[in-house]
């Protein structure tokens, strides 16, 4: 009974092994999909429009509310360091550049995620509860091209835009609380941040980071939608997923993009 | 939920995304500062460049004039020599001074171009013969301690309080006046 | 132009080893209802979604209009697909469209028709199913019965050859049943299509339908037009046509010894199943 117990042990091991190789596959093969099924998507704009408004534009006020905290607090833990060096002019560089390397595309991609990738996920797995998707394919629609790739395409063009306004807010509120509530000069706030943030090194790898980011939830996201049981527990378990997912995925690749772009 | 209210949401906020894209490089960032037109580039031999590194800032005055472009080693003098791309608008005479210099005290190294008197400006591809080099941390500890080292005997009957000041009237000639004083603009 | 639009030809399916199909024959001729019936779990609604060519069969053929479906290229099945229009079993509507607007889906999709001729077309096909009048509601403000004709509707939107229908009574009351059966027949003969029924209501059926075919194990148990049926003497047929509740169709699933069962889990020796599941 112990030795068949053990070996179970092992299979279950395999068995995972197994499974998320061949979830990956999956998911490779659905974004495969997904690129060469885009003809539809740029020849019917509108389809995309409609998406971008439900991802990004719906996602405009948690991302603006974050950042201006984010933005805030940031001033406050930097302003309560750097006067101990006597150089708490720097606080405008140290907002701008964690906002505009890590904290903009990063913490947009995490709150996205929870967001516009949850509700996509919903949205595919419910259409395919409902036969929805099924509904489509007999028609000679085909879903990959009329549900996926639109989403898929307003997820990575509302990624950057909401990754530019999380930074730009962020640096906003930073200023209110380094200006106006702490004293330091706005010249200085302004002027040293132009000095030290770089356009190609800082904000062009900030945007590039975002839209990584952008295809990687939003291709999770959609993922897991269309890969779900068609049941209430089967939609609910992989919405979950989609958040876990993603915030690891994006974690990861942070780290893999910055060693990159630190390494140029 | 009515198309056109969809397009003008979507509009909107795309508009927002260009507008803080812009606020960044312009605001923000230094596309403004490091797209500086049209450039002549001359070059300047230091026999020791400290840390400074390529698009290092080139400064007059305290201004931006240019980037530091490229920097090479030459084996036939054993000195460094860097390459400036010097925007096209301020012509500087040959008799220019550049200097090292480090921002703040532990900031970024930058060059500092002091005008001289000449009447001859200078033209691309030409050369600035007066240097002076980045003043390297080690060696200027090394040289205060020598100093201290050598004023020492004399002030060790000295009461306590002359002593500091004599340390600072010995700071005051000290190259590390030099690392305080210019102060990124 | 072959006299049965959609031929089924010694056709099995299964998955993992358990056979749902085992080698049945099935033909539909043009312009006839045909009802497919059988009881819950005999793979009636696979047998649909094997003629819309959306699984692959293991053994045998499904034919539409003479061309094997699952030999089709991705293009060759959108176009047999559009032959066809699809009745879901829970209507399938999308649900963030109007009504309008998912009975104007396809025409969009397929046709370059301009906007005023959809106009007209969605409402007629409205109109035909009675609900021209809420044309400007939502999907979720429709009852059960009027999802069903609004998606009913959407499949005959591109006037197909072949109307297939999964399980058009399920969940719906005596009424809208009624409405259902009636528009069935009507668009059949109207449009001058074929109908293929997916259902295990028997009196509705059996009222309206040319032919019907039972499926049961796995194969065709039994064929012929209502009336034969009703008369026939085979034990299955004669169970499910009158809904005895025990007959060839066991109230039990297959189990093992009843007592076994019971005094096993006494002994203290758990069967095997439900150490598992603890």
């Amino acid at each position: 009974m112990i030795k068949r117990s053990k070996l179970r042990i092992f299979r279950n091991i395999g068995h995972r092994f197994t499974k998320r190789i061949w979830r990956l596959g999956a998911g490779a093969r659905l974004f495969w999909l997904t690129l060469i099924s885009s003809g539809e998507s740029f020849r019917r704009p509108r389809l995309v429009v409609r998406e971008v408004y439900f991802t990004g534009v719906m996602s405009l006020i948690i991302i603006i509310v974050s950042a201006f905290f984010v933005g805030m607090v940031l001033a406050l833990q930097g302003y309560n360091t750097l006067q101990k060096y006597g150089s708490s002019e720097a606080i405008g560089v140290l907002v701008a550049l964690a906002l505009v390397r890590e904290l903009g595309p990063v913490v947009t991609a995490l709150l996205f995620a929870g967001r516009a990738g949850t509700a996509i996920t919903a949205e595919i797995g419910l259409m395919k509860a409902t036969e929805q998707l099924s509904a489509m394919e007999m028609m000679a629609v085909s879903p990959i091209a009329r549900v996926i790739a639109p989403r898929f395409w307003a997820g990575v063009i509302a990624m950057p835009v909401l990754a530019a306004l999380f930074s730009m807010v962020g640096i906003l509120g930073g200023y209110l609380v380094a200006v106006p509530l702490i004293g330091v000069d706005a010249g200085a706030f302004w002027s040293q941040m132009q000095a030290n943030v770089d356009w190609r090194l800082d904000i062009v790898n900030g945007v590039i980071k975002s839209l990584v980011f952008g295809v990687a939830c939003t291709m999770i996201a959609l993922f897991e939608g269309y890969d779900a049981p068609p049941t209430a527990e089967g939609v609910s378990s992989a919405t979950t997923r989609t958040v876990v997912t993603s915030s690891l995925v994006v974690l990861g690749l942070d780290f893999v993009l910055t060693s990159f772009m630190i390494s140029i | 939920m009515e198309r056109t209210t969809i397009d003008l949401w979507v509009g909107i906020f795309v508009a927002l995304g260009v507008a803080a894209l812009l606020g960044l490089a312009m605001k923000v960032g230094n596309l403004t500062t490091s797209n500086i037109g049209p450039t002549y580039t001359v070059t300047a031999n230091f026999e020791n460049i400290g840390g400074l590194k390529p698009r290092a800032p080139v400064k007059s005055a305290g201004v931006v004039v240019g980037r530091v472009s490229d920097i090479i080693f030459d084996p036939a003098t054993f000195e460094a020599v860097v390459s400036l791309n010097v925007d096209k608008r301020y012509n500087f005479p040959k008799d220019t001074f550049a200097n090292i210099y480090t921002a703040g005290l532990l900031g970024e190294q930058y060059i500092g171009l002091e005008a001289g008197g000449d009447e001859v400006m200078l033209k691309s591809g030409d050369k600035i013969t007066q240097t002076q080099d980045a003043v390297v941390l080690e060696k200027m500890i090394s040289q205060f301690l020598y100093n201290k080292a050598s004023e020492a005997p004399k002030e060790e009957t000295v009461a306590a309080p002359a002593s500091t000041k004599s340390e600072g009237d010995a700071l005051g000639s000290n190259p590390l006046d030099d690392m305080t004083k210019p102060v990124a603009p | 132009m072959t006299q049965n639009i959609v031929e089924i030809d010694n056709l099995s399916f299964g998955y993992k080893g358990r056979m749902l199909h085992q080698g049945i024959n099935m033909v539909f001729p043009r312009g006839k209802v045909v009802a497919i019936m059988g009881g819950s779990g005999s793979g009636k609604t696979t047998l649909l979604r094997l003629i819309g060519g959306q699984i692959k069969p293991n053994k045998g053929e499904v034919r539409v209009d003479g061309q094997v479906v699952h030999k089709q290229s991705r293009d060759g099945m959108y176009q047999l697909r559009r032959k066809m229009g699809m009745l879901f079993q829970h209507g399938a509507l999308f649900t963030d469209l109007s009504v309008y607007e998912n009975v104007a889906f396809p025409m969009r999709e397929h046709t370059d028709l301009p906007e005023s001729m959809i106009h007209d077309l969605v409402l007629l096909k409205l109109h035909a199913v009675g609900l021209r009048g809420a044309h400007r509601l939502m999907p979720a403000e429709l009852s059960g019965g009027m999802q069903k004709r609004v998606s009913l509707a959407r499949a005959i939107a591109l006037d197909p050859d072949i109307i297939l229908y999964d399980e058009p009574f399920a969940g719906l009351d005596p009424i809208s049943m009624g409405v259902i059966c009636d528009l069935i027949r009507t668009l059949n003969d109207a449009l001058g299509a074929t109908s293929i029924i997916v259902t295990h209501d028997v009196q509705e059926t059996f009222s309206f339908a040319d032919y019907i075919y039972f499926v049961a194990n796995g194969v065709v148990a039994a064929e012929g037009t209502p009336d034969d049926l009703r008369k026939s003497s085979l034990p299955f047929v004669h169970q499910f046509v009158y809904g005895e509740k025990d007959g060839p169709v066991p109230f039990h699933y297959a189990a093992g010894d009843y007592k076994q069962d019971l005094l096993g889990v006494e002994d203290g020796k758990r069967p095997e199943n439900k150490r598992r599941a603890a």
